[in-house]
């Protein structure tokens, strides 16, 4: 809209009238084609104005072929079955109707070409309105199939529009986000979803073979929006919203099984993760692969080798990997051999400050919940958090200190690792041995938790006292985690800021008279006031 | 219902009729609570039980008390029985009768007093009524008798009841039970006798004690007048003992009394204290505040004694102004004036002012004043109010000011004649004069904006000035809303200087100055000084927190919030365990060196201040900050120049290799020769301004040897955790491996070095001893005497109170049943009266038919 009003500045009142008018003459041709076939050469006007360089008369003459087409389809004015050549067609023997319909079709052909041009144009608007235009395009065809139904198993729905439009949306050039978050609206009927599912399938082999394999972000970002945009119901009977609705065995096609719809799911996003994903692209399926892409596929278990893969890749991935994972262990009796063991391996000094810490401890501590694992498992993860503890920020400490006593609450073997019967032989070092990746070999169990002793000096008075609890015999009750995987710094302070108000404060008593001084003077050494 | 406990009732009475060997037999008596298991060892008192027996016991216990409270309900008099040790079972019923006759014997004593002639016993000694002795002896009692008198009096009688003697050295020694073998046979008559007798003696006893006393008295006070003059000072205290005997001369001891009173008042109370004692005094203040200190760092619960401390830190505040030279001293001697008289209060405070000015402005003005002291104070405001505006209005305004102060003092004329006669140049000179003078009353201001007008363009100095003496022309005790006022202004002051910390370049100095003003305000107004850093400390964490959300990571703070950060350490302490101010501010800190990524050198030099900062806020408490450590270790990792092989992991916000990772590698090793150690700006977290690449190298030795003293600091204050050793690994790699000796500079290498043993020494020094974590656990049966004792006690507390709730809920219920029988009774009653009623009259009516009948035939 603005550029377009920037770009006429000079004649905007002119050009707003001319635009007015030609939007009256627009819809004026539309009636007149549609009231005669007289008029049938109007169409062209109408097509010119469609490749205008100004949005307004664009999205005017695509809301106008719209309105034309989608009544020359009800009308059945259009062509059906294969389309001879237009000078065939003027030479071939048709009737007078025939002939004014193959008119009509090619019209429409290129009408179609045009709008998905249109698609990657580089307004929003007219992309906006082309997409519309042709998602009613399908809507009609589908009612009133422009191919012929030669044999009975074939429903009528026009697969090619959708795979075209498709293929414009998934773009490798552009960033279609906006575009495809609108194409949604569309997503939610069942039959154009399903047969946009196959269409991006087909795609993404397509290209991704042309590429041979190589990284195309923006593609796959497009890709990927696109896919995650699509959720499948979860049960057969809400399948009810079809944009076209069969006339003969509605029941039996394919479209409307919701069976059919999961394997179609299932194949496209094995298509999609086959190849090679840029590591974002790797984190973003991996936080939505649980809960909106594991539960809508006919085998989970598929996606095993995905999952095992990002498991291995280390770091945050594999943290995100872990989600999947457990779906797979907890409900479709997966087993990881060395689950425990990448588990322990991912436990890093980063660990504690990734955006996903909160997931990552949920998760651990329901995998850590299983009460057959061996105490000498349970030991050496108790170890390595307390080791990593110490280099751990404030919030992350109020999650790992209840998570080790929760580990040693439920497994009281464990608790040799806080109280040692027999002190004879007291080692000079610590004999767990942090590089050690073998959660057998660490010799956690011989060790002691001394760090927590370390922690009970903490600055901050929250994680001081979480550590002291270890001075008393634990309570039998285990400390929920869940509540304080989301605490941030601030929740913290708000903690101090807010209470304490009717007491009264303590003050400095040493006087302050400068800026630098006071405190040891630290300050006051390295830096000066100018 | 009400059948119920009438069969009860039978019940019991059979069962009162029964032996208690027949009721245990009677197996329906008899309820066995069954055992599951025997226990070896174990007596079960209750395997048994009679529950018959135990609900009758229950019941008539209850008819006795409970029912008999329940029908005295609502009556007011009752029967009282004061028959001596009616209800008390451990009297003998011997000593009862004693005491009961005794009392009789009094009573009648008494009203044989009054003219009671006629009695009803008499009771005589060798022909002599007792009667008569008594009386006798009453009188010589009541007439001044002499010891002897009484002893032989004693005697006489010991030797005329004979073996009374005995009897009554075998009373005395309680021995009731040979008393009643021996003695049986002995009358009451005898027993009566002794009493009396014993009373008598005891009544001489006391007369002579009393008399001895008195003959005392009368020999201290002769005494005492005789000393009396030489003795004025004596303390009042050993008088007042004689006060009561001396009741004929009760005026004139008492004037003397309060003679004395007066002269001890006169007498000096206190004297002066020598400077050895003040510094006693302060040591010990002193040291108080620390103990305070060190228990708050322990994390104690704050007694009452902080509201104490509180004041008195405000106190020691006035103190530790007068040593700072502050006109502090004026005010409080103002205040004690002001409360007596305020004639002087003018002058005080104008010659408090001429002290630090060395100059006389308005001297003469406010002299004059003096002389009506009733408007002084409204004059003063007035005035005030009128310099404010002037002030307000801009410094542009202060020359026609001037001149109008001119001829305000050529008015006055007292002074009035040494300007008139001065030159143009002079007049002009004392004019610039004026000028840079400041007024000396200020009013609060009401705005962020008013400060800001009040403090512009002057010099750091004067800034501070008028943060004082607007403080001071406001303070608290003059008027009522000024508290308000302060505490709205110390808001304002604080803005302030975040203000001119991010004014660039930002006038530090000015803050600098500024620093003990606000650290008095804040002593004034804690609550106030702790609400304005809150919402400072609440909002950056804030803004930060949101920054975080959208990009998971943040800028480093800026100046102003280092600055504020500075202020909190000064004017709250930083060692407490949880303190409202500090420990949010901490956390800030730990988070802005968590969450803030190094980009640039001033982000490096941020970093540095923060972690001064940090070092700052635990130096006392030695608290133990992860955050800090990662920070300096993470610091020291951008100056190593190869990465390839790391011994050791780098906690974000760094990284271990990449863009910004090696900030502090030096471009040219050869600049290091030119280098010196100097303080770095506080401005250069903000811009750097440097041109080649020798500046830059420079700056970041700078930075590397703040780090690596910080490190040592670091290395002091926790070389007594347990993990030391594991805290400092990666620091200590770093050193040993990474930052080779010739890439650093000789000053540095030395600083290095020196780390590098510290931390070595100090990793021998560490010993890991699993002992220091042994902890009992489990539930605790052997323990110390005392939690056994406690344990019992409230296992005991648990039993006993269900009891008690049963007991209740059984008497409830005996009640209500109590209360329905009543009510059927009455019922029953009434039925039975109604039917009398109705015989009675049938009989009547019969007869009169009866009658009637007869009478017809």
């Amino acid at each position: 809209m603005a550029p377009t009003k920037k770009r006429n500045v000079s004649s905007a009142k002119t050009n707003q009238q001319s635009v007015k008018k030609a939007k009256i003459d627009i819809n004026s041709k539309v009636d007149s084609v549609l009231e005669s076939k007289k008029h049938a050469n109007d169409v062209f006007d109408i097509l010119e104005v469609l490749e205008s360089e100004k949005e307004k008369d664009v999205i005017g003459a695509v809301s106008a072929c719209s309105k034309l087409f989608c009544t020359l389809l009800e009308r059945k004015e259009l062509f059906r079955g294969k389309l001879p050549g237009e000078e065939e067609a003027l030479s071939g023997e048709f009737s007078a109707e025939d002939k004014y319909r193959i008119f009509m079709r090619h019209r429409y052909n290129s009408c179609v070409e045009m709008l998905l041009e249109h698609l990657s144009h580089e307004l929003y608007g007219v992309k906006d309105s082309a997409l519309c235009c042709l998602m009613k395009f399908a809507a009609g065809e589908g009612q009133h199939p422009l191919e012929d139904l030669d044999w009975s198993e074939h429903y009528s729905f026009p697969r090619e529009l959708i795979l075209a439009v498709v293929e414009r949306l998934l773009s490798k050039t552009t960033d279609n986000s906006l575009l495809i978050s609108r194409f949604q609206e569309f997503l939610e009927m069942e039959d154009v979803r399903y047969y946009v599912m196959s269409s991006v399938r087909e795609n993404v082999g397509k290209v991704m073979d042309k590429n041979k394999g190589a990284v195309v972000p923006l593609y796959q970002g497009n890709v990927f929006t696109l896919m995650s945009n699509i959720s499948l119901p979860s049960k057969e009977s809400e399948l009810t919203n079809f944009m076209v609705k069969q006339e003969a065995k509605h029941e039996d096609w394919k479209a409307a099984k919701l069976i059919e719809h999961k394997r179609v799911f299932e194949r496209m996003w094995l298509g999609f993760l086959k190849y090679k994903l840029p590591s974002n692209m790797y984190k973003k399926v991996l936080v939505i692969l649980h809960d909106s892409i594991l539960p809508h596929m006919s085998k989970p278990t598929l996606m095993i080798d995905f999952l095992t893969a990002a498991y291995e890749v280390g770091g945050a991935i594999s943290l995100l990997a872990l989600n999947g994972l457990f779906v797979l262990i907890h409900q479709h009796n997966l087993d990881y051999p060395d689950f425990y063991k990448k588990l322990y391996n991912l436990l890093e000094p980063s660990v504690f400050h990734v955006k996903y810490r909160a997931r990552f401890f949920h998760l651990a501590n329901i995998f850590l919940s299983s009460s057959h694992l061996p105490v000498y498992l349970v030991a050496a993860f108790a170890k390595r958090l307390a080791r990593l503890a110490l280099t751990a920020p404030s919030t992350a400490l109020l999650i790992v200190l209840p998570f080790i006593y929760n580990l040693i609450r439920r497994h009281p073997a464990c608790r040799i690792l806080i109280h040692k019967p027999s002190t004879e032989d007291e080692p000079l070092e610590d004999p767990y041995l942090m590089d050690e990746e073998d959660p057998v070999e660490c010799r956690a169990l011989e060790s002691s938790l001394w760090e927590i002793k370390t922690l009970q000096k903490h600055h901050h008075p929250d994680v001081a006292k979480a550590a002291m609890m270890i001075n008393k015999p634990l309570p039998e009750q285990e400390d929920d985690i869940s509540e304080v995987l989301e605490i941030t710094t601030y929740e913290m302070m708000e903690r101090d800021l807010k209470q304490s108000q009717m007491k009264s404060i303590p003050l400095e008593f040493e006087t302050a008279t400068q800026l630098l001084k006071g405190g040891g003077d630290v300050l006051g050494q390295h830096f000066c006031l100018d | 219902m009400g059948k119920v406990p009438k069969k009860r009732s039978i019940a019991d009475k059979v069962r009162k009729a029964k032996t208690s060997t027949e009721i245990k037999n009677n197996p329906f008596e008899v309820k066995i609570n069954r055992k599951k298991f025997d226990i070896l060892g174990r007596k079960s008192k209750h395997d048994v039980g009679l529950p018959g027996v135990s609900r009758s016991k229950a019941i008539n216990k209850r008819k006795e008390t409970l029912l008999k409270e329940y029908k005295q309900k609502n009556k007011s008099n009752k029967l009282i029985d004061r028959r001596i040790g009616e209800y008390d079972a451990k009297m003998a019923p011997e000593d009862k009768i004693l005491q009961r006759y005794a009392m009789e014997r009094q009573r009648v004593h008494d009203k044989k007093d009054l003219y009671n002639l006629n009695e009803d016993e008499e009771l005589t000694h060798y022909g002599q009524s007792l009667a008569e002795m008594e009386k006798f002896n009453d009188l010589m009692n009541s007439d001044d008798e002499s010891e002897e008198k009484g002893l032989l009096s004693a005697e006489l009688t010991a030797s005329h009841f004979g073996g009374g003697g005995g009897l009554l050295k075998k009373k005395t020694s309680g021995d009731q039970q040979e008393e009643e073998g021996s003695h049986r046979a002995k009358s009451r008559q005898e027993l009566i006798e002794e009493l009396i007798q014993k009373s008598k003696q005891e009544k001489r006893e006391r007369q002579v004690q009393k008399e001895e006393a008195q003959e005392l008295t009368e020999q201290l006070d002769k005494e005492w007048k005789s000393i009396q003059a030489l003795m004025v000072k004596k303390t009042p205290k050993a008088e007042s003992d004689d006060k009561p005997e001396e009741k004929p001369k009760l005026e004139e001891y008492d004037m003397m009394v309060r003679e004395l009173g007066f002269e001890m008042k006169a007498q000096p109370s206190e004297k002066m204290k020598t400077p050895e004692e003040l510094a006693r005094e302060l040591k010990e203040k002193l040291q108080k505040l620390e103990a305070d200190r060190l228990r708050r760092m322990m994390g104690d619960e704050v007694g009452d004694s902080t509201q104490s401390q509180v004041h008195m830190s405000a106190d020691d505040l006035n103190d530790g102004f007068i040593l700072d030279k502050e006109d502090k001293k004026t005010l409080s001697y103002q205040d004690g004036k002001w409360n007596i008289g305020e004639a002087d209060e003018g002058e005080e405070e104008d010659e408090g002012e001429d002290e630090e000015e060395g100059e006389s402005g308005e001297d003469e003005e406010s002299e004059a004043e003096d002389g009506d002291e009733e408007e002084e104070g409204e004059e003063e405001e007035e005035e005030e109010e009128e310099e404010e505006e002037e002030d307000g209005h801009s410094d542009l305004e202060s020359e026609q000011e001037s001149e109008d102060e001119e001829s305000k003092q050529e008015d006055e004329g007292a002074s009035a004649e040494p300007t008139k006669t001065l030159s143009i140049e002079e007049l002009k000179a004392q004019q610039e004069a004026a000028k840079a003078e400041l007024p000396y009353t200020f009013a609060a201001p009401e705005s962020y904006g008013d400060l800001k007008g009040l403090l512009h363009g002057h010099t750091p100095d004067n800034q501070r000035l008028i943060v004082a003496r607007t403080q001071k022309c406001n303070h608290p005790s003059l008027a009522a809303g000024n508290k308000l006022k302060l505490q709205k202004m110390f808001g304002f002051l604080l803005e302030y200087i975040g203000e001119v910390a991010t004014r660039s370049p930002p006038e530090l100095t000015t803050i600098d100055k500024l620093i003990p003003e606000v650290y008095t305000m804040c002593q004034m107004f804690p609550e106030a000084g702790c609400k304005a850093l809150q919402t400072i400390l609440g909002d950056a964490g804030h803004s930060m927190e949101e920054v975080l959300e959208v990009k998971g990571h943040v800028a480093f703070p800026s100046l102003d919030m280092l600055i504020y950060l500075k202020v909190t350490a000064l004017l709250f302490p930083t060692s407490d365990f949880r303190h409202p101010v500090t420990t949010p501010a901490l956390l800030y800190i730990s988070q802005a060196l968590t969450k803030c990524p190094v980009r640039s050198l001033q982000d490096v030099t941020s970093g540095l201040v923060l972690c001064c900062l940090a070092v700052e806020y635990v130096s006392f408490s030695k608290r133990f900050l992860p955050e800090l450590v990662n920070f300096l270790a993470g610091t020291l990792h951008l100056a190593v120049q190869d990465k390839t092989s790391l011994g050791y992991t780098v906690v974000p916000p760094f990284r271990p290799s990449g863009k910004c990772s090696d900030l502090l590698v030096l471009s040219n090793s050869e600049s290091c020769k030119n280098w010196s150690k100097k303080s770095l700006p506080l401005s250069s977290t903000q811009h750097l301004d440097l041109q080649n690449d020798l500046d830059r190298d420079h700056h970041r030795l700078s930075c590397l040897s703040t780090c690596l003293d910080l490190v040592k600091r670091c290395c002091l204050l926790y070389k007594d955790l347990v993990s030391f050793a594991c805290i400092f690994h990666p620091i200590r790699t770093l050193l040993s491996k990474h930052l080779p000796a010739q890439t650093l500079p000789e000053l540095l290498q030395v600083g290095a070095k020196e780390d590098r043993n510290t931390a070595r020494s100090f990793s021998y020094f560490f010993r890991f001893s699993p002992s220091r974590c042994l902890l009992d656990y489990g539930k605790k049966r052997g323990s110390t005497r005392e939690e056994r004792e406690k344990e019992r006690l409230q296992h005991k507390y648990k039993k006993e109170f269900k009891g008690a709730l049963r007991e209740i809920r059984k008497d409830s219920r005996f009640l209500a049943r109590e209360k329905l029988n009543e009510v059927m009774n009455r019922d029953a009653e009434r039925k039975r009266k109604v039917r009398e009623l109705f015989g009675s009259l049938a009989t009547q009516e019969g007869e009169w038919k009866a009658l009637k009948r007869r009478k017809r035939k």
